[in-house]
């Protein structure tokens, strides 16, 4: 809070911080067993603290320039001799785990929540080394992580580290072994994706999806799951976070496989044909591109039976109705490509377009005289039950008798 | 695509066989399966017409398996269903079945988003009361039992809601089970379930029997409230208000205050935050002799505390604390303890701690008297008017009417001018806004003089503001003034120089006139009105800005009431007619809006209107008048339609000339 007092004792601490990083990195053997308790101490003494409220209440993480913190001169002297201190060949994960322990950790993990950038940068080298040298702390370390971020998604939609938490467990996920376990799959299902549905996707989405496409890597029968989630939580509104959500789901069309691909193209294709008809021109342009990727076309090619029905009512339409010059030039391809790939198809579907489009209008019809049906119905059932209010007495009695 | 030949068979089943409530679930089915969202939605939300139509066997039998079987969906579909099944006992057959409903809830309860769960518990709740003890020992309680023993945490914290409402009405074993599993919950691994109990922890104290609540309760309440996770932490705070209530002062020290004590000094702000903001019901709860052993203590600290946020949260509570302090040495106290870390507020170096003093500071005057008002506030209040901050020394000028009321006004009026004077000027239109709000307020307590003298040209200087918003409170303010100061004096001093704007070469301005006659036209009275606004409002007829003279025939029409008859028929309404013509058409529109207002009006009054024979023939048929002019009724669209029908519906009431003359006009 205050960095203009004792400006001489700080100079003493900085130099003697730096003394000390100095002396690890340059020295071999000096890290004795009796020093790790007070190393550990020192660490702990200067990083651990509760982190400020932010200066600013509605800080937006997009928006806001972050409040960088007061005292990192000699913070990140400290980050810096940790850091050494762990990668320094001497280290022995032996005998620090008796002070690096749980409670450490968690600590360690409440930091990531600093508004400072450069402060998160050093933690996620930190907890990344922490994370590979002390296999016991694994899967607490995964546990805190995913109280974290279910705590993001639910309670305070605030956590400023999750970029950097996001970027060491694509790494931590790379190196799962198979088959996957039961809790791996129930994280990436509970916690990764209802993360999309987050305000501030866009500062993690790069991190996010990674991770989802090293799961998919890792077992392609999760594509299912995944993308029938990531359906669920389409954005409604917000076409940034449409253009993401589509950017992702190109990455994982880019790794599917053509069995996995017959298993969800009837929902998917359903939903990016919404999309190409989506009046914010940057979705529509994002879902057009698709058919610029090889991989993906041969997969519709495949497919293109099932896929050129959902498609075309989408297509043909816009081809005629929308606003942006570029999307109508982009459709035209699209549409010329689909053609080429079953041109019988493609005209019948053209042929009875129109009689689809009247069949839509007669069901919406009947859909209302449903309802105006059933309206009548309760009030006649309400009637009904007035009339008989009279006989209620008599059948309470008969009830109460059995 | 699946369901759509749910509806052809439901409506044939209907049609065809006249089995009636055949229907209606498959109605639902389909549209539960629709691929539209909303339509889903939609279906959800009239699930108690379906029920009724359904009847509550089939309610029972059918729809809510049904229900329960296909609870996946969208989250907005989910919260609709938790929501409609709180209010579902009667549909289902009352509260003999009320059980029926708990399946689909207790799934609701367990999904992911907290939306909808805290929906289903509500619900869940809800429906608890209407059970009967043995229902409730036989479904409910099991119910709260899976819950609380779910394998993801969404249903352990969904099960946290439930403890309090289903222990009262319990058998002994069957209580002291559930006690058990609130205590497993309150230290369950999840810092969300944890977080979920330590929020439930009060209410479910406040049913418990007492010798529970010393045993079991507050050593619950000492582990959250020393949990290692400050978010945990700080909702035991909010327990201890409800647990302390429950206490004797002796089990209270014992058991309690260490606790308490600890959290007002707990490393992580955002704990010291909750105690500084529940300081006034802590207070309340522990009673007079633990405030002033522990509590002021405690808040003396709070108040200097490092992080601003916390000095604010202190700060504002300043009043409360004191008003609540038993009155017998309650100024000592004041005086001694807690003026002292006032005055340091005051010069605080975070704007929001100056500012939440600020709001509250004023109220000290009535607790502290007139003579330490002057000698100890009067000196902070005088600092903090001029301090550089405009919602600080606005929140000042907001509550003077509490210092009034001890030492009179007058002894901060020369600080207060320079004060208002400088945030009627603020480049912020907010604080400007803000300023103007407390005009009438400052002119009740400064008197006509001194109003006349030193605020009145503000006042004036407000109508010609850049910002519209200024604009109008600046002519609902000079209203507000003539209700306090009388007619006589608008006369006088406001109204010839609101009448001299209608010239001004800026429009908006001469517009800011006809608000202004808007506004004070009632509180002037007819005499006023008709002798001096009157003549302004007909001359800006002819105005050659649009906006000008469509806001006149709106000016015409709202100051109608006031003028007498005469003036109406003679003066007014030619000038109407005549913009009932212009060649704008909004100005046409509401010149015709005026008219026919100000003709229902004269009607009202009984008063001759020529051509009465004429007048009443429509009036009784006026669908025989409307006939022909709307040939085959093709336009129905569009503003421009309506405009059409609702004018001419009235004017089928006005006199023939006009009747004759405006479909004409208009077609």
């Amino acid at each position: 809070m205050d960095s203009v007092s004792d400006l001489k004792s700080k100079e003493i601490k900085r130099a003697t911080l730096n003394e000390l990083v100095e002396y690890v990195s340059t020295n071999r053997g000096v890290i004795v067993e009796s020093a790790y308790s007070d190393i550990v101490k020192m660490i702990s003494a200067n990083i651990f603290r509760t982190l400020p409220p932010s200066d600013n209440p509605d800080f937006d993480p997009e928006e806001d320039e972050p409040t960088l913190e007061a005292s990192w001169p000699h913070i990140q002297l400290v980050y810096e001799f940790f850091l050494r201190f762990l990668e320094s060949p001497d280290f022995q994960p032996s005998i620090a785990k008796r002070y690096i322990d749980q409670k450490f950790v968690q600590q360690l993990l409440e930091l990531f929540d600093s508004e400072d950038p450069r402060e998160r940068d050093f933690l996620k080298t930190v907890l990344h080394r922490i994370y590979g040298k002390f296999l016991g702390l694994r899967a607490f370390i995964r546990k805190q992580i995913n109280n974290i971020f279910l705590r993001f998604i639910y309670e305070t939609e605030h956590f400023n580290g999750v970029a950097e938490l996001l970027e060491i467990l694509g790494s931590i996920i790379n190196g799962f072994a198979l088959p996957l376990k039961a809790e791996h799959k129930q994280f990436l299902m509970k916690v990764l994706i209802p993360m999309h549905t987050a305000k501030g996707l866009a500062l993690f989405h790069a991190q996010l999806a990674y991770c989802v496409v090293q799961f998919l890597e890792k077992d392609t029968t999760l594509t299912e799951p995944v993308i029938r989630g990531l359906l669920k939580f389409w954005p409604k509104t917000c076409s940034q976070k449409e253009v993401m959500f589509l950017g992702e789901i190109e990455e994982i069309l880019d790794v599917i496989e053509p069995t996995q691909f017959k298993k969800i193209e009837e929902p998917l294709f359903k939903q990016i044909s919404k999309c190409v008809s989506s009046s914010h021109f940057q979705v529509a342009e994002r879902a057009l591109y698709f058919w610029n990727n090889e991989y993906i076309l041969s997969l519709i090619e495949e497919n293109i039976d099932k896929i050129l029905p959902i498609m075309f009512a989408s297509l043909y339409k816009i081809s005629k109705e929308h606003w942006n010059p570029t999307i109508v030039t982009l459709v035209y391809n699209v549409l010329k490509t689909l053609m080429e790939m079953n041109g019988k198809l493609f005209e019948d579907l053209t042929s009875s377009y129109k009689a689809e489009r009247q069949r839509e209008k007669k069901k919406e019809l009947e859909r209302e005289e449903l309802w105006k049906k059933l309206e009548e119905l309760k009030l006649k059932k309400a009637l009904e039950n007035q009339n008989s209010a009279f006989n209620m007495h008599s059948i309470l009695s008969n009830t109460s008798a059995e | 695509m699946a369901g759509a030949a749910a509806p052809g068979t439901g409506l044939g089943a209907a049609g065809g066989d006249g089995d009636d409530s055949l229907y209606p679930i498959a109605v639902l089915i389909d549209e539960l399966r629709n691929e539209d969202v909303q339509l889903r939605l939609n279906s959800i939300k009239k699930l108690s017409t379906i029920a009724l139509a359904l009847g509550v066997e089939r309610t029972r039998t059918e729809l809510l398996p049904f229900l329960t079987d296909t609870i996946y969906d969208e989250d907005e579909v989910l919260l609709a269903l938790a929501e409609q099944l709180g209010n579902f006992t009667g549909l289902v057959g009352g509260p003999d079945f009320a059980h029926c409903l708990l399946p689909p809830l207790e799934s609701l309860a367990t999904v992911e988003e907290t939306v909808v769960r805290d929906r289903a518990v509500e619900s869940l709740r809800q429906i608890s009361q209407e059970h009967t003890p043995v229902a409730l020992e036989v479904h409910f309680v099991p119910l709260v039992k899976r819950l609380a023993s779910g394998d993801w945490f969404t249903s352990r914290t969904s099960a946290c809601g439930l403890f309090s409402v289903c222990y009262p009405r319990a058998s002994n074993a069957v209580k002291e089970e559930i006690r058990q599993h609130f205590r497993s919950l309150c230290s369950d691994d999840t810092p969300m379930v944890r977080r979920a109990a330590a929020s439930k922890l009060g209410e479910f104290a406040k049913v418990l029997e007492l010798d529970s609540v010393k045993s079991e309760i507050v050593p619950l309440f000492t582990n959250l409230a020393s949990d290692e996770q400050d978010s945990v932490r700080l909702l035991a705070v909010e327990a201890c208000v409800s647990i302390a209530q429950l206490l004797s002062q002796d089990d209270l020290e014992a058991l309690v205050m260490p606790t308490l004590r600890q959290a007002a000094e707990d490393k992580s702000w955002r704990v010291r935050y909750m105690v500084a903001d529940k300081f006034s019901e802590l207070q309340k709860a522990v009673g007079p002799k633990i405030t002033l052993n522990d509590l002021i203590p405690a808040f003396q600290n709070l108040l200097k505390d490092c992080e601003a946020e916390v000095r604010a949260a202190a700060a504002h509570k300043v009043k409360e604390l004191c008003e609540n302090l038993p009155i017998e040495g309650r100024e000592t106290i004041i005086m001694n303890q807690i003026l002292p870390y006032i005055k340091e507020l005051v010069s605080d170096m975070n704007q929001h701690v100056k500012s939440a003093l600020a709001s509250v500071i004023m109220g000290l005057s009535t607790i502290l008297g007139k003579e330490n008002t002057i000698e100890h506030l009067l000196p902070l209040f005088l600092a903090q008017l001029k301090d550089e901050c405009p919602e600080v020394r606005l929140n000042i000028i907001s509550n003077l009417d509490c210092v009034n009321e001890v030492i009179g006004i007058r002894q901060l009026s020369q600080s207060l001018l320079p004060a208002i004077v400088e945030l009627a000027k603020d480049a912020k239109w907010r604080v400007r806004l803000a300023i103007i709000e407390y005009m009438p307020l400052l002119a009740g307590q400064l008197g006509v003089e001194f109003f006349d003298e030193k605020l009145n040209s503000l006042c004036m200087a407000w109508l010609v503001d850049h910002v519209y918003a200024i604009r109008e409170a600046a002519t609902n303010n000079l209203m507000k003034l003539v209700q306090k100061f009388g007619t006589e004096w608008a006369q006088n001093t406001i109204v010839p120089k609101v009448l001299v704007m209608a010239d001004d070469p800026n429009y908006l301005h001469r517009m800011t006139t006809l608000f202004c006659i808007n506004a004070l036209s009632e509180a002037c009275g007819q005499e006023i009105t008709t002798k001096q606004m009157l003549p302004i409002v007909l001359k800006m007829a002819g105005d050659q800005v649009a906006n000008v003279r469509f806001n006149v025939a709106k000016s015409l029409q709202k100051i109608g009431p006031i003028l007498d008859t005469n003036a109406l028929q003679g003066e007014v309404r030619p000038v109407l007619q005549k913009l009932g013509q212009d060649e704008d058409m909004d100005v046409k529109y509401f010149a015709q809006e005026a008219i026919s207002v100000m003709a229902q009006r004269l009607r009202k009054l009984d008063l001759p209107v020529k051509d009465s024979e004429e007048l009443s023939a429509p009036r009784a048929d006026k669908n025989h008048f409307l006939s022909p002019t709307v040939p085959g009724d093709n336009t129905r669209k569009g503003p421009a339609y309506q405009l059409h029908v609702n004018t001419r519906d009235k004017l089928a009431q006005l006199e023939l000339a006009e009747r004759v003359h405006f479909p004409q006009s208009r077609d």
